[in-house]
């Protein structure tokens, strides 16, 4: 098992490396000039050209990418060349945001779809199932930013219950900052419940019809004792690996739901970063992403030898 | 004769395909007296496991089952699934064919022997594990506390039909189906298994149903034996009379099919010709006659009914018995 985790956190590196030189040849594809867009239109040419080689952006590319590496590896990630802010400061602002938002979107997405799955597969072709995977379907068309409008219409705007958008930091009000994350964890767990359960409900009602569930019936259980230890279990691998991608997806940050209801998330400081062509802060959040990606996968890895022991005592 | 404790009456189970509805088993009446062995022999599809399911009810949701189960008075089919619930473990017990599949291969053996006994003796989970242990080292599994640990795909094939036996075992039931628990084995642990089961069966004084496809099985194992033929018994009869004097030309050729120890190296086993008839299309006389070298026109014509007409108590449907 120790070894199987060491194997793990060596291929961190690789894939860390590719994306962070990946993001800076892409930042440096970008049009226009950081010196120009600090200096403004009007700076004489001696201006910018002076400004580029103190801020390094004379040199090649992959004289920069080394520089920065070399910065990264010394525990400098470097400030904002707009702001001034640092990275760490940056990402450290924002990054809880997009977690808390992560943390209650997939929770919520989990509560809806486990329980509708189990259901869907009990009574497998029964007109609930046909009801719940066609909403399912038709809930996969619907867009998010649709439901986020519907969801502020109905519960801000009609109800007013809860606000629209808006954020305040835990710290200063607990109760209002949870409030303040419902719709747009709520949009967020709308957009992927469909997802997890038709994976669920598919896996479940394979599982369903093996020998062991038969025994297990056999044996006289309990029918929740049946679907809940003997079925779910095994059904369970698919449904881990498609809430771990949608985990490191959303660790990036849920853009248009960050925008929606006005959220400072990593979604958007990436974005802002990329208008503003500012790279240092775009290679330093993307660091973290790639990072906290390769982690969720990591963990994804450990569950599954959590949850399946042939792979616990086959590979590792 | 006991009063019996089982008593399959005129049982049929009926399956719907794209092809048409499917007739698996047909009319089948079958009973066990308490402490007795059946044995039910028959060729892949002719229903066998079909029977068992049913007895068990276990039936695939789109299966229909017609006909009465009796079990101790209580007719299984109509009962409750709480009430059906209460009676598998304690008095229903089952082996099914393939060890690789029967376990949970996420659960330890601990959790799936200890389950069944906490569902239905009331122990506490120490009691439980203490008697898990006990039940491993009686069907022959050394080490049982570790055992008790481990995952199914820790152990071989033969450990884990032990494994299926003792859980099976763990709640006293008073009848024991079996269905196939050899076949997935390797051939030397064939012979254990079964001698288990038959030491368990004769200590416990539970009845039990082996199913197989090799009379080799029951033989020596069984009080009575059923022979099916696609969906029917054809012939049901005391073990050692089937054996001294068979009636029905299938449970010849069935017996013929059986390699011998004796015979000369390259011997061609004899084969039963053809195939069965195709369930979703039934016949008009006997099901054997296109395979039979004794059939005529009034096996084609008719179906024999399974009867004892010589009062032997011996039971065959044939209208031309050996």
């Amino acid at each position: 098992m120790a070894k199987f985790i060491g194997r793990r956190l060596l291929y961190l590196l690789p894939v860390l490396l590719a994306v962070t030189l990946l993001t800076f040849l892409i930042a440096s594809l970008l049009p226009g000039d950081l010196a120009i867009t600090l200096l403004g239109d009007q700076a004489t040419p001696e201006k910018v050209e002076a400004l580029r080689a103190q801020m390094g952006l004379d040199l090649p590319i992959w004289q920069r990418y080394l520089l920065w590496l070399w910065d990264v590896l010394h525990g400098d990630l470097g400030r904002s060349f707009r702001t001034g802010e640092t990275v760490l400061a940056a990402v450290a602002d924002r990054l809880p945001v997009s977690l808390e938002l992560m943390v209650m979107a997939e929770v919520t997405a989990l509560l809806i779809a486990i329980p509708l799955a189990i259901l869907c597969a009990v009574k497998s072709g029964s007109a609930t199932d046909r009801f719940l995977t066609g909403l399912a379907f038709g809930k996969l068309s619907l867009p998010p930013f649709m439901v986020a409008i519907l969801l502020i219409y109905l519960f801000a705007v009609s109800l007013n219950l809860l606000p629209a958008t808006g954020w305040i930091p835990f710290a200063e009000d607990p109760i209002a900052n949870l409030r303040s994350f419902v719709l747009p964890a709520l949009t967020l767990a709308i957009a992927e419940w469909p997802v997890l359960m038709r994976v669920l409900r598919s896996d479940m009602i394979a599982t369903l019809q093996e020998d062991y569930i038969a025994m297990a019936k056999a044996k006289g259980l309990r029918p929740a004792r049946i679907l809940l230890v003997h079925a779910l279990k095994p059904s369970s691998l698919t449904l881990v690996t498609v809430t771990g991608i949608n985990i490191g997806r959303l660790i990036g940050g849920a853009l248009i739901v960050e925008v929606i209801f006005a959220l400072p998330g990593i979604g958007r400081l990436l974005v802002g970063a990329i208008y503003a062509r500012d790279f240092i802060i775009l290679q330093g959040a993307v660091l973290f992403v790639a990072v906290g990606f390769v982690m969720v996968n990591f963990v994804v890895d450990m569950l599954y030898a959590v949850l399946d022991p042939r792979i616990r005592h086959g590979r590792a | 004769m006991d009063t019996a404790l089982l008593s399959v009456e005129a049982v049929s189970v009926v399956l719907p395909t794209p092809r048409g509805p499917l007739k698996a088993v047909d009319a089948v009446d079958l009973s066990l007296a308490p402490g007795r062995t059946l044995g039910v022999v028959g060729e892949s599809g002719c229903g066998k496991t079909m029977l068992s399911r049913a007895i068990l009810q276990l039936l695939p949701k789109r299966a229909k089952l017609d006909g009465r189960v009796m079990f101790n008075g209580r007719d299984l089919a109509a009962l409750q699934p709480e009430a059906l619930r209460r009676l598998r473990g304690p008095e229903l017990a089952v082996v099914f064919q393939d060890p690789m599949t029967s376990l949970n291969p996420v659960l330890t053996i601990g959790t799936q022997l200890v389950e069944t006994m906490q569902a239905h003796l009331g122990l506490d989970s120490a009691a439980a594990a203490k008697r898990g242990a006990e039940l491993l080292a009686e069907v022959g599994i050394p080490a049982p506390e570790q055992r008790l640990r481990q995952y199914p795909h820790q152990l071989s094939g033969g450990m884990r039909q032990r494994v299926a036996i003792a859980i099976a075992l763990s709640c006293e039931p008073k009848l024991l189906i079996a269905d196939e628990p050899t076949t997935a084995l390797d051939v030397t642990v064939q012979a254990q298994i079964l001698d288990l089961l038959a030491r368990e069966q004769r200590r416990r004084h539970m009845a039990m149903i082996i199913i197989t496809h090799d009379l080799g099985v029951v033989a020596g194992r069984t009080d009575e034996v059923a022979v099916m033929y696609a969906g029917r018994v054809v012939e049901r009869a005391p073990t050692p009379q089937l054996f001294a004097h068979m009636r029905m030309p299938y449970t010849e050729a069935l017996l013929a099919a059986i390699p011998k120890l004796d015979a000369p190296p390259h011997t061609t086993l004899p084969a039963i010709a053809g195939r069965p008839p195709d369930p979703t299309r039934p016949l008009p006389g006997c099901s054997f006659a296109p395979r039979c070298r004794y059939a005529d026109d009034r096996c084609q014509g008719a179906k024999p009914p399974l009867a004892d007409p010589e009062r032997a108590g011996a039971l065959y449907a044939c209208w031309h018995p050996l």
